[in-house]
């Protein structure tokens, strides 16, 4: 544990940060062509997402899908398929659980929908994501190609039933044809913090406790009404199963393992094809998910598809880079995004900036994090370098096992 | 006989979209071919056709210049190809998601510079279609090969734009069966270490490649906002660019593949949208799904997959393996 050795960690852990600020300062440069005040609009963006207790309530909200998102990417990237099918399996999640809601929400008592509702998004991204999985497995077919025109054909979809069997009967009626459904009944909304509180008997508002400052406003977020609703601790206990999943068990070992090095993978026994196939589905399950969560806890009924997948099966993407694909590293990266979402919204409306800023910084992130990923590598095969030129140790004594 | 001529005059209309949609998919897939023949996957073809789309739409409404604006486009493709290049070849960075990063980016720039310059959809003229006629090559005579029965319309009615495209296609094909430079690009792509053995520079030729398909690209892009529409929206190429990767993959990395595919595909468009002119009984969010199924179902066939270039995405490090 050479002191070289663990700055060369610090920066492993540093290169997604000095990623971010380089995004940040060519945004910079972006913002000072147009006559813009960058550190006016990164305050603004900053001040907006964090500092208050909508803002923040905001920035959780946006955290949720993109926090499941990210474990579904980094699920699949670590079984070696890359998954950019993310957008389409929340879309078609977020469908079938809406039409679960409608058929079985007044038949059923609520949280039983709220649950089934939840399998249902997460069965159908799974299956959504299952069939590229499959096409790769079998036939070899580019993931990546092949989950973007899935994403294509999931809005279609979304948009032919919207705009058929599940329009809202409403819209039928009045004769404005929105493509959009009816609300699910008000027994499957997830419940909102505010309501939780209520339950554990917190009732009293940060002005009444005399909190004032941040304190006050985090008290706000948990307790006062804001739009932060149960969909967090899904999301954050969904990292921490991922997390146990990945490390500590053997089917998380054995995606692992096809993800590092298929032949050796496959010289050791594993079914290769059949984990690619698994890894695509998980992950497009967590993506479903989002799509119900967003639906339950969010939204309550399904619109317009792009609009309910807001860009999360990209930006998902950038989190779980971010996260370095650990889904524990993935929590407070999923923070940091929905900041940046949330706050880009704010900025526009204080400095006339528009938010699509945000999507050059999700790009850059993405290039940067990726560029820095070989320095990485070589001081890793440096290190290995090293150990090999140390002293030969003695050969080994042959063990038993490989006597015999 | 009455429904026979209106029949006639559909599949007349079809075959004539058909060539001209075609357009931007054959500039992007054979500039993409060539990167993908050193073994570079560019998955950031998106990108860069929205780059393109924008910068040359932007130059042609303020100095109503189409060539220049065509020039700009390339010119901006080049730069958002040497960035591709940068980070794949130089960087060894995977080359899926940075293909996807620099789609993002080239949405979020494009979609920026749109609403800080222009702010609402604006219209160009366009290119004029050319109509070949014979008073332009000094013979005094009112004859046109455009007022050709059926073909005048299908084939010699069409933009100066869309023609280069079609001929870049041989010219791609003897790039690569008959030059230095296309057995380099191939060895490059079949083997990197033998042709770096021979004194070849891989990165030069991977760093040439994945520039000429930026310049492609662009142009792509640009044919899709200047020349076939005259104007340019947000997101405008909604997943041509990544169609036109895929193109390459159906068309077995062959210039001529290349080109059967793009027109199988601008044809399935000229279809949807004609079948939306026509009112046909098919919901029209089935008939836009079609060329993204068609995308998926083109990928699963086995066609020429022997062909695929043996160190494609793989990133080159001398001394290694």
């Amino acid at each position: 544990m050479s002191i070289s050795y663990r700055l060369g960690r610090l920066l492993d852990v540093l290169v997604p940060f000095i990623a971010v600020g380089a995004a940040l300062a060519v945004g910079a440069i972006i913002l000072s062509f147009q006559d813009v005040n960058p550190f006016t609009a990164y305050e603004a963006m900053f001040s907006g997402a964090f500092t208050n207790k909508n803002g923040l309530a905001d920035t959780m909200v946006k955290m949720i899908p993109l926090l499941l998102v990210a474990l579904g990417v980094a699920i699949a990237f670590r079984g070696g398929v890359i998954n950019i099918g993310a957008e389409g399996q929340l879309i078609v999640g977020a469908v079938l659980t809406t039409y679960v809601g409608l058929q079985l929400g007044d038949r059923l008592p609520g949280p039983l929908v709220i649950v089934i509702g939840l399998a249902a998004g997460a069965l159908m991204g799974g299956f959504w994501a299952a069939i590229p999985g499959y096409l790769k497995a079998r036939l070899g077919v580019n993931e990546i190609l092949s989950t973007i025109m899935m994403n294509q054909i999931a809005i279609q979809v979304a948009f032919y039933l919207l705009r058929g069997p599940m329009i809202d009967p409403a819209e039928l009626a009045a004769g404005t044809n929105i493509p959009h459904s009816a609300r699910l009944p008000q027994s499957t909304d997830l419940p909102r913090f505010t309501d939780m509180a209520k339950w554990v008997g917190l009732d009293k508002s940060a002005a009444d406790l005399g909190l004032t400052g941040f304190a006050g406003e985090v008290y706000g977020l948990l307790v006062e009404p804001t739009r932060l609703h149960s969909g967090l601790i899904i999301a954050v206990v969904m990292a921490i199963l991922v997390y146990i999943f990945l490390w500590r068990t053997t089917i998380g070992y054995r995606i692992r393992a096809v993800g590092l090095n298929q032949a050796a993978s496959r010289y050791a026994g594993i079914n290769v094809q059949r984990y690619i196939v698994l890894s695509m589905t998980l992950g497009g399950m967590f993506a479903g998910l989002a799509g119900a969560v967003e639906i339950l806890g969010l939204h309550h009924r399904m619109f317009e598809p792009q609009a309910v997948s807001a860009g999360y099966g990209f930006s998902g993407i950038v989190v779980a880079l971010f996260g370095s694909l650990h889904p524990l590293g993935i929590i407070p990266s999923a923070l940091l995004f929905g900041g940046l979402l949330v706050g880009g919204d704010k900025m526009q409306r204080a400095v006339q900036v528009p938010q699509v800023l945000i999507t050059v910084i999700l790009g850059m992130v993405v290039l940067f994090v990726v560029s820095a990923d070989l320095w990485v590598r070589r001081r890793v095969n440096r290190r290995v370098s090293v150990d090999e030129e140390s002293p030969p140790k003695p050969p080994a004594e042959p063990s038993p096992e490989a006597a015999t | 006989m009455n429904e026979n001529l209106t029949l006639l005059a559909i599949v007349l209309g079809i075959l004539h979209s058909g060539i001209r949609l075609a357009t931007p998919y054959l500039y992007a897939s054979l500039g993409e071919m060539f990167a993908q023949r050193s073994g570079v996957l560019n998955l950031g073809v998106e990108g860069i056709m929205l780059m393109g789309s924008f910068f040359g739409f932007y130059t042609v409404f303020e100095t109503q210049n189409m060539w220049l604006g065509l020039a700009v486009a390339g010119l901006v493709g080049a730069l958002m190809g040497l960035l591709m290049a940068l980070v794949s070849v130089t960087f060894k960075a995977e080359q899926g998601i940075s293909g996807i990063g620099l789609s993002l980016f080239g949405l979020g720039v494009s979609s920026l510079l749109f609403k800080m310059t222009l702010g609402t959809v604006e219209g160009v003229d366009g290119f004029s279609e050319l109509k070949f006629c014979l008073s332009s090559v000094g013979v005094n005579s009112g004859v046109c090969l455009s007022d050709l029965p059926v073909v005048g319309d299908i084939v010699f009615s069409h933009s100066l734009v869309t023609y280069l495209g079609y001929a870049l296609v041989p010219v791609a094909a003897w790039i690569l069966a008959r030059t230095t430079w296309g057995l380099k690009i191939k060895a490059v792509g079949q083997n990197p270490e033998a042709a770096d053995s021979l004194g070849v520079s891989v990165s030069a030729v991977r760093y040439a490649t994945v520039t000429l398909g930026g310049i492609f690209a662009g142009i792509a892009g640009a044919s899709l906002s200047i020349s076939l529409l005259g104007i340019f929206q947000e997101n405008m190429t909604n997943g041509i660019g990544f169609i036109a990767v895929a193109l390459v993959y159906f068309g077995g990395w062959s210039p001529w593949g290349v080109l059967a595919g793009s027109l199988l595909f601008s044809t399935v468009s000229a279809i949807q949208l004609w079948g939306q002119v026509l009112n046909l009984p098919i919901p029209s969010d089935v008939s836009v799904m079609l060329p993204y199924l068609l995308t998926i179902i083109a990928l699963a066939l086995p066609i020429r997959r022997a062909a695929q270039p043996a160190a494609l995405t793989k990133p080159f490090t001398r001394g290694e393996g």
